[in-house]
């Protein structure tokens, strides 16, 4: 079993990075942590990508010198993905960022237990 | 004829530009623009719809120039193109209904942004709908995600704030599984198309191979969904977005947008996994039990409820619920009832918050019950909208809700003892509590009583009264014709195979 996870030592990185990041996306309680826990996800998926895209020894799919034979690239489709997911990824932390700032300026405070309990008082 | 099969496409493309032409509009025209481009969609979408009855087979829309395995399609049958038809005219008859509203609760320079989400949404929902390319689809979740936030969040306040971030959060994590689960699935695959990745999975079935990948792929995935579309345990989000963002908005996010991602999952299950495969992996049962909590627990939940529009929320985490149960029945039947509570869910909520506005509104604009006493004489088309939606959703017959309960119960019985108990229970259990918390409502606001607030007559909000009038007819129509639907559901499920 030990075996398994020391050759394909890159996506048990990545799945340990994507379990980190959930774990503070979902339990921190301050805002700014849980959009750090956010990005750690997402690049714990880029890199499971790009390791499961990567072949050995073999060049990134850019064609160089005029060689075009297909073995000497690594496969470029997993690549595109993760810069499709990049892009996505940033819009979506850019959001966040930007709530995060209307609440502070609201609250001052990043807990979001202390934001709730704020509301609830503001509702009585 | 042949032409109609660009109109799929045509659609995603037209509201989409939509979206980037209205943001530099002013509030006036892009609400006309809006207008005509979603009236435009669910024509097109009706075309592409009676062309696929016609002819009766699904048609596959090459996207670019790469052929199938690399490049990227668009894939309709009867199904997809009833949805896209009917998320059109249930996205009108919301935005239409809720103007009013966006005038007083909005900035004036903000309204041209709400009709930027409004199409954008509409753009990402129709790609949700057609696409046959699993990471396409992912994009298009992200992008509904954000503008569903931006739907909440546009009405300023620190209600809406707090209820997009968690909102926000809950996405996120949910989005964030789906795409592992998207990565694990194409590692093993080594396709992104779902017909491909079908086949590679039967043939490594077959084969016995990548088992426990495949499992791991297929859970992240369902789970993801599950908790983006406000699966029980996954619902905290849910009542404050819906209950304190504009009503126009409140409408569209109940009836479309987890909608959007619970047609994705019934995508997954026929077209990327197959279905035998996703019975024999037990997630089914994991749904199954989630949903039954749900349609217990979200009804208690209205009840405790003394706020209208958090108690109409609550009612929705409840009917996700039988949504989901239905999925874990595991059979055909099961799915179709769902697929047809898709339908009368979303017809029913959207017009209840519709017409829980016009209630609060002849009531001092208070959403609590004690206010709403007797709101129903004030503003008496408002009142019978509600009462239908009420009706609807308690299940009395000639309305949609009865007959998705029928279905239900119907698809129940079929299957095995250890399933058939807790649906039947839970399904009568569930219909008590609704009918408690329904009918509460409907009592309190036909009660006569003396007050101060200023009735409103039908004339002069002529735009909603009108929507409100179309509700009750798309209401009525799905619950007396529910067969041709349900027949165009079986064979829309027969062409996704």
């Amino acid at each position: 079993m030990f075996d398994g996870l020391i050759s394909n030592y890159g996506e048990a990185v990545a799945v340990l990075l994507f379990a980190i990041g959930f774990g503070n996306l979902l339990l921190q309680k301050n805002l700014i942590k849980k959009i750090i826990g956010l990005n750690f996800m997402d690049t714990g998926t880029y890199l499971f990508l790009a390791e499961k895209g990567y072949i050995e020894g073999r060049m990134a799919p850019i064609v160089v010198n005029g060689v075009q034979d297909v073995n000497a690239y690594i496969n470029p489709i997993p690549s595109g993905l993760v810069l499709t997911g990049i892009v996505v990824s940033v819009s979506v932390t850019a959001l966040m960022l930007s709530l995060t700032i209307r609440l502070y300026q609201r609250y001052h405070t990043l807990d979001m237990d202390e934001i709730s309990t704020i509301l609830k008082k503001e509702e009585l | 004829m042949e032409f109609l099969r660009n109109f799929p496409c045509f659609s995603v493309i037209l509201t989409m530009c939509a979206s980037i032409v209205s943001s530099g509009m002013n509030g006036k025209w892009a609400r006309k623009l809006n207008i005509v481009v979603i009236s435009t969609v669910g024509l097109l979408s009706a075309a592409a719809l009676y062309l696929t009855i016609v002819t009766n087979q699904c048609y596959v829309y090459k996207m670019g120039r790469f052929p199938a395995p690399w490049g990227n399609e668009i894939r309709f049958g009867v199904l997809e193109t009833l949805m896209a038809l009917f998320f059109s005219v249930v996205m009108l008859l919301s935005v239409l209904g809720g103007r009013k509203h966006l005038f007083e609760e909005l900035d004036p320079f903000k309204e041209n942004l709400y009709y930027v989400l409004v199409n954008l949404l509409m753009s990402s929902l129709l790609a949700l709908i057609y696409t046959n390319d699993l990471f396409t689809a992912y994009v298009f979740v992200e992008i509904n995600t954000i503008s569903a936030c931006g739907l909440i969040m546009i009405r300023e306040n620190g209600h809406t704030l707090e209820a997009a971030t968690r909102y926000m959060i809950m996405s996120l994590i949910g989005s964030g599984l789906l795409l592992f689960g998207l990565c694990i699935l194409y590692g093993i695959t080594g396709h992104l198309l779902m017909s491909n990745i079908k086949e590679q999975v039967a043939l490594l079935v077959a084969t016995e191979q990548f088992h426990i990948p495949l499992i791991v792929a297929i859970v992240f995935i369902v789970v993801g969904l599950a908790v983006k579309s406000a699966l029980f345990p996954f619902h905290s989000w849910l009542p404050d977005s819906y209950g304190y963002s504009t009503a126009s908005s409140a409408a569209i996010l109940s009836s479309l947008v987890s909608k959007g991602y619970i047609f994705l999952l019934v995508k997954i299950f026929y077209r990327v996994i197959g279905f035998e495969i996703i019975t024999e992996s037990k997630i089914l049962n994991v749904l199954f039990v989630f949903g039954l909590c749900g349609m217990i627990f979200g009804s208690l939940s209205a009840i405790k409820e003394n706020d209208i529009r958090r108690m109409i929320a609550f009612s929705s985490v409840a009917q996700i619920g039988y949504i989901y149960m239905g999925f874990g029945l595991r059979t055909e039947a099961g799915i179709i009832a769902s697929i047809f509570h898709i339908f009368s869910h979303a017809a029913s909520k959207s017009m209840l918050f519709i017409s829980a506005v016009g209630l609060t509104d002849v009531s001092g604009k208070s959403k609590k019950f004690l206010d709403l006493t007797g709101a129903g004489y004030r503003n008496v088309i408002a009142g019978i909208t509600f009462t239908v939606g009420a009706l609807s959703m308690v299940g009395v017959p000639l309305f949609p809700g009865f007959i998705s309960k029928i279905l239900f119960a119907r698809a129940g019985v079929s299957v095995t003892l250890n399933r058939m108990l807790p649906t039947l229970i839970c399904l009568a259990v569930s219909t008590i509590l609704n009918t408690v918390y329904f009918m509460k409502t409907v009592l309190r606001i036909y009660t006569p009583v003396k007050t101060d607030y200023k009735n409103i007559k039908w004339k002069e909000n002529l735009s909603c009264s009108i929507v409100c009038i179309f509700f009750i007819i798309l209401n009525i129509a799905l619950g007396m014709y529910s067969e041709p639907i349900v027949e165009l559901i079986q064979s829309g499920i027969a062409m996704f195979a």
